[in-house]
């Protein structure tokens, strides 16, 4: 990302010519950001770190305990349990929108767009991005309702259809809730994606495709090697956003299922959460968002190289 | 001839995706309509017999729902329009002043940015506890002028670091100071991407949860998320009342939607790419 705006920078340096105006000066018009920063973001990030490193009940004065939370943390199995459930969320917010969202997107493309026109695209695209808009709380209340047990509308569907049998408590049973919270993020997630590749595939040179149909290509050979890596940084991009935001998933938890039932749909963002504000264990949670925080960064860190890549190899 | 046997299929096909895509939209729609004993008798998929308002009125009142829009505007309204002046300050140092180090401040804008509000909520919660701003809409404005304003310091930066030198120029030499450089040719000129920083400011703003529930505790304060996010977490609601406030949550958003339909899916892809 800073690449981009450094490439942009530096093709065009000559202007230095100005001796009686140093450029510094425009540092002024930074200070306001700096300072908003620093009380908002940087301090409390900070003062977050420290406490992680004592046992402070949110009440009297924190008492040091160097690394016995991260220690405790360790040994602890709702810990190892939320980031587990991360990982389904990974796969629910982050691989499976992404897989399908380039298939949704190339074929949008491929045939929508060429035989139907923009406005049937725009329409479809329209339906796929709509949840997106919808505040997590309120998509939370809706499929909380949609999967009631008791008049539930997706229970109430399968026995219209003769599938009794199917029903199910979809968010009450242990065995069935994750899954079913992971559904619901699909359909909260698809809409990114499908967005940002559809733009993407307009940079692609339809010559290739065209060369390649000729050549006798058929569809999917076509998508593996011509459509996937030319939108290569595309994807590196939805892919750590969607990363990101599966780890920090605490809306949908929160309205749908409050981590249960028993914690089987507990996260670290929603388990810090209630250490925080249930329990009161400030440390404690200090040292879960802590390790939140760790993981996203170097996330992101792997997401911008490779990124980076992409767009060099791309330039090239 | 075989492509166009080929294409209608997919067209079929993505239309039954894009229709299980809005069918949430849908039966929420059609059972906000229905009263309480329509609903237990004949189930949520039913066509309703007539428009029933009153389960919509009654969570209305029962919510202060008027109350809880102006607050998710005031507070999403002034989000937008302090972080884009902040991100036009932080973009125009350094896209258009280029000072030095640059590179390692826009850095230290997108790390703070990336940070999980998780490992700031608490600090926050206690800091404005101590600052006497806890459960004001003013700490959630500040909170998330500042956030904002770092994703938008980013996109603006790299978009004014690839403004017309010579505008500029022109300007200095008819002897305009930094100051009436920014506003009277820097953003207006810049103005769709400030445009559409605002829409996605006040946009994100209003879906926000997670701070606004800490932070916002008394029934004046509260936005539609929180306010509905609580209710339905506190399991007080009947099947009736939950669709109503679905409905009542849906909307707004809907009408952004069709509003800033087309900033949004440019911007989105401007955001993530750029």
């Amino acid at each position: 990302m800073t690449v981009t705006v450094e490439r942009g920078v530096t093709s065009k340096q000559p202007h230095a010519g100005h001796p009686r105006r140093p450029r510094d000066s425009y540092a002024l018009f930074l200070l306001p950001g700096v300072l908003a920063f620093l009380v908002v973001i940087i301090v409390p990030f900070l003062m977050n770190t420290g406490v992680s490193f004592t046992d402070w009940q949110g009440v009297g004065s924190p008492e040091w305990s160097g690394l016995a939370n991260y220690r405790e943390l360790l040994d602890d199995s709702e810990f190892w349990a939320s980031f587990r459930h991360s990982l389904f969320m990974v796969v629910a917010m982050a691989a499976v929108p992404t897989a399908v969202g380039l298939v949704l997107a190339a074929a949008l493309f491929d045939y929508v767009g060429k035989h139907f026109g923009s406005k049937t695209v725009a329409v479809l695209r329209a339906c796929f991005y709509l949840p997106q808009v919808l505040p997590i709380a309120v998509a939370g209340i809706v499929w909380s309702w949609i999967l009631a047990p008791d008049n539930g509308s997706l229970n109430e569907l399968l026995k219209a259809i003769g599938l009794s049998s199917w029903q199910q408590d979809w968010l009450g049973d242990p065995d069935i809730a994750l899954y079913s919270v992971m559904g619901v993020m699909v359909w909260v997630q698809l809409g990114f994606p499908l967005v940002i590749f559809m733009a993407g595939l307009q940079r692609v040179d339809p010559q290739l495709h065209e060369a390649a149909e000729l050549d006798g290509a058929g569809w999917w050979r076509r998508f593996w090697h011509i459509t996937l890596p030319q939108i290569r940084p595309e994807i590196y991009v939805v892919l750590t956003w969607c990363t990101i935001a599966a780890l920090k998933v605490f809306g949908a938890v929160y309205v749908l299922t409050k981590g249960g039932p028993g914690g089987a749909t507990n996260v670290p963002s929603y388990f810090s959460f209630t250490t925080f504000f249930e329990k009161t264990q400030v440390g404690y949670g200090a040292a879960i968002s802590t390790v939140l925080t760790v993981m996203i960064l170097l996330l992101s860190l792997i997401g911008l190289k490779l990124q980076t890549r992409a767009e060099e190899r791309e330039g090239s | 001839m075989t492509s166009a046997l080929r294409r209608y299929p997919v067209l079929i096909a993505l239309c039954i995706a894009a229709l299980f895509m809005i069918v949430p939209f849908l039966i929420v729609t059609l059972n906000a309509f229905k009263s309480p004993a329509e609903y237990s008798q004949n189930g949520p998929l039913s066509l309703p017999d007539g428009l029933y308002l009153d389960g919509l009125k009654d969570f209305w009142e029962r919510v202060d729902y008027t109350q809880k829009l102006v607050n998710s505007l005031l507070i999403s309204g002034g989000v937008a329009i302090f972080a884009v002046i902040l991100s036009i300050l932080n973009a125009y140092a350094i896209g258009i002043g280029r000072i030095k180090g640059r590179t390692w401040v826009l850095a230290f804008f997108v790390l703070a940015n990336m940070l999980p509000q998780e490992a700031l909520v608490y600090p926050i919660y206690y800091l404005s506890k101590e600052a006497g701003l806890y459960d004001t809409r003013l700490s959630v404005i500040i909170v998330f002028t500042v956030i904002q304003a770092a994703f938008g310091t980013y996109l603006l930066s790299s978009v004014l670091g690839q403004f017309p030198r010579e505008i500029i120029e022109a300007a200095r030499i008819d002897g305009a100071n930094k100051w009436q450089i920014l506003w009277r040719i820097v953003v207006p000129v810049s103005r769709p991407t400030i445009g559409v920083l605002l829409v996605f400011f006040f946009i994100w703003t209003w879906n926000e949860f997670l701070l606004p529930l800490v932070m916002l505790i008394s029934n004046d304060n509260q936005t539609v998320s929180v306010a509905l996010g609580v209710l339905q977490g506190q399991r007080l609601m009947d099947a009736t009342m939950t669709n109503a406030a679905a409905l009542l949550g849906v909307l707004p958003a809907l009408v952004f939607f069709l509003v800033f339909q087309r900033t949004l899916t440019r911007g989105i892809a401007v955001g993530a790419v750029k």
